[in-house]
């Protein structure tokens, strides 16, 4: 049986999501497809409609399109660029992306949860970057998102999952597919996610900023493959120490 | 919109550092922190190691930043060049936005003995008329360009902000990211253009020594010192997305003035956390026969020092690199810091219209005159991406 994940009702076999940003517009297509990507996110804020070097027309057909709000500081601008994003032809799905902080890009989850809610009543597919917060997480669910995208680390800073510990508790307590988005540097680490349960990984400036762009999104796409192959076949058992060789509980008698 | 005082009033006897009639003060003390700051900046009392620990570090303090930017970091040039690079290449890929600035009028009524535009200044004087601007820009959108920083004089009375406003709604029709370099405005005054469309505001402090600055700048609004160093502030509290930050280096002690426009930005982006931060980095080109000699130049192993501790203080912020600097100059720092590259430029007024007619004469002469196709090639052809749009204005 084919191991699909559904975002929506929309269902995907590849569990790469790639980010088309910080690298050339001529290489998308090589990336994409060394990748096996069938979700590629974009910058609405990018999309220069008429003029030259338009993102949108190097994007490869069949690829389903995932815009991001990028640049919404609040819900409300979130809103009116995912709804312009509608209007120039990408679709309905839209990644929230609210940020109010231009240093270190962290997501806004109040303001996400917000904007999750009036855009999933308008019929998006919503897919929200945000904090890994058990508690925002539920909101987002309830609020109506098709999957959650929390943070590894802070964007572009490919130092991995500083947030393991609080992803973990996101697969393990939400049942939308969580998506690691941010911070994810090496192929081993979109391995380590997917080892966890995670649905899938989105990836951008690991892959932007590598010599060789295609061939480094073709190491994520077999590390992503061997982390969810590992996570179905259960992971065998680590223990913190040995085993005593003399049981605590020999003593029991029936 | 409140009223300011006429320009007229203000001459070389009125104080520099009192507010007028009219300007709007801003809530708390950044000016002073950022005057102490460049007080007590003592360039003299760094060593390598101060800059080899900058350097291994991930996320720059103050005194850091200082440290990059003192003469014992002037051998390390290259490994900050190395570093400033990665955290280009982080922060924004390879992605190099294009814009060009759109003169719209020249009056002013200051009189800054070292500027072009000033008002003793004998130069052919324009502005245009609002078809006028519609042409100008329709021409400009030609290009492809998608991002547009509109420039006047600083005459509130020739070009007042409703004048601007206009010029921003046509802007709007042709253009997705709009910037103004105008004459700093009070709060509600920048809100009103907000509304028209603009997101960006860059006010040049020139410098921040307030005694040089009075030497400098001996008529008109802009010799009010603390209304000038507050207007990013003001624009913020309008709502206007990103201010941009500059000193004219080489005014005065570069080092000290580098230092301070570094902390400016960072203590507004402290207060203002969701503002974004530009820096631009104009500089007084060394005069022939003097170089050697004066210690306030900035030759271009400075200016790259500069523009290198920039980078790594605040990874995030865009930085410009002006049509002042020669064309090799600027393809190479696109490579290692800057992230914005203007093209296609022209200084005078209404120049991009193809009537052969200058409408007002130049603010000052550009070195790299580089078309739009010509500038977006180099880009490529460095492995780099030209990008026109960079945002969608929201409201």
């Amino acid at each position: 049986m084919t191991d699909t994940f559904k975002i929506g009702e929309h269902e995907f076999t590849s569990r790469f999501i790639l980010g088309s940003g910080k690298y050339s517009l001529d290489l998308i297509q090589a990336a994409v497809e060394h990748a096996g990507a069938q979700i590629v996110t974009l910058a609405l804020r990018r999309a220069t409609l008429g003029s030259i070097d338009n993102i949108l027309d190097y994007i490869p057909e069949g690829v389903t399109l995932l815009p991001n709000t990028s640049g919404a500081r609040n819900a409300e601008e979130a809103v009116r660029i995912a709804r312009l994003a509608r209007e120039v032809g990408c679709g309905d799905f839209i990644k929230i992306e609210c940020i109010h902080d231009s240093k270190y890009l962290l997501p806004d989850n109040y303001e996400t949860i917000k904007a999750t809610e009036i855009l999933a009543k308008e019929g998006f597919v919503v897919m929200p970057y945000m904090y890994p917060d058990l508690n925002a997480a539920r909101d987002l669910v309830n609020a109506g998102a098709a999957a959650i995208m929390p943070l590894g680390a802070p964007i572009g800073t490919n130092k991995g999952l500083l947030t393991k510990e609080f992803i973990q508790i996101l697969v393990d307590e939400i049942d939308l597919p969580v998506i690691v988005d941010a911070g994810i540097g090496k192929p081993s680490q979109a391995c380590e996610a997917m080892e966890m349960g995670c649905a899938a990984v989105m990836s951008n400036t690991a892959i932007a900023t590598a010599g060789d762009i295609p061939a480094m999104a073709g190491a994520f796409k077999q590390a992503i493959e061997a982390g969810r192959t590992a996570y179905l076949s259960g992971m065998g058992r680590i223990l913190e120490k040995a085993s005593a060789s003399s049981p605590l509980t020999g003593f029991l008698a029936d | 919109m409140s009223e300011i005082i006429n320009a007229k009033y203000i001459t070389r006897e009125t104080s520099h550092m009192e507010y007028q009639e009219g300007m709007e003060i801003v809530p708390g003390n950044i000016i002073e922190q950022v005057l102490e700051a460049r007080e007590s900046y003592d360039e003299t009392k760094y060593t390598s190691s101060d800059v080899i620990r900058a350097l291994s570090k991930d996320t720059l303090s103050p005194q850091d930043f200082a440290a990059l930017l003192s003469p014992a970091a002037q051998p390390y040039v290259e490994q900050m060049a190395k570093r400033a690079q990665q955290e280009t290449r982080k922060h924004f890929g390879n992605s190099v936005m294009m814009f060009t600035p759109c003169y719209i009028a020249n009056y002013c009524e200051n009189y800054c003995i070292y500027c072009g535009f000033n008002c003793h200044n004998k130069i052919h004087r324009g502005m245009l008329n609002m078809e006028e601007i519609d042409k100008e820009m329709s021409a400009i959108a030609k290009s492809g360009l998608k991002e547009i920083l509109i420039l006047t004089g600083e005459s509130r009375s020739m070009s007042p902000v409703d004048y601007i406003g206009e010029a921003c709604k046509i802007a709007r029709k042709y253009f997705t990211v709009i910037g103004v370099e105008i004459y700093p405005l009070n709060s509600d005054e920048y809100r009103y253009l907000h509304e028209c469309g603009v997101d960006y505001v860059t006010v040049f402090q020139e410098t921040y020594n307030p005694d040089k600055y009075e030497t400098l700048h001996l008529g008109g609004h802009k010799r009010i010192f603390p209304y000038r160093l507050n207007a990013q502030e003001r624009a913020i509290m309008g709502g206007m997305r990103g201010v941009g930050f500059a000193a004219l280096l080489g005014l005065d002690d570069f080092r000290k003035d580098a230092f301070a426009t570094g902390m400016h930005a960072y203590l507004i982006q402290k207060k203002y956390p969701h503002a974004e931060i530009a820096f631009s980095c104009p500089r007084l080109r060394p005069i022939i026969n003097n170089d050697k000699i004066n210690p306030k130049d900035v030759h271009e192993t400075q200016l790259m020092q500069i523009v290198c501790a920039y980078r790594l203080f605040m990874p995030f912020a865009s930085i410009t690199i002006s049509t002042r600097e020669r064309e090799g100059f600027r393809n190479g720092i696109i490579n290692i810091a800057a992230t914005k590259i203007s093209a296609g430029v022209s200084t005078g007024i209404g120049e991009h219209i193809d009537d052969g007619e200058s409408k007002g004469d130049p603010q000052f002469i550009i070195d790299d005159g580089r078309s739009v196709d010509e500038v977006r090639q180099a880009i490529i052809d460095q492995g780099l991406q030209p990008v026109f749009s960079d945002y969608i204005y929201a409201g």
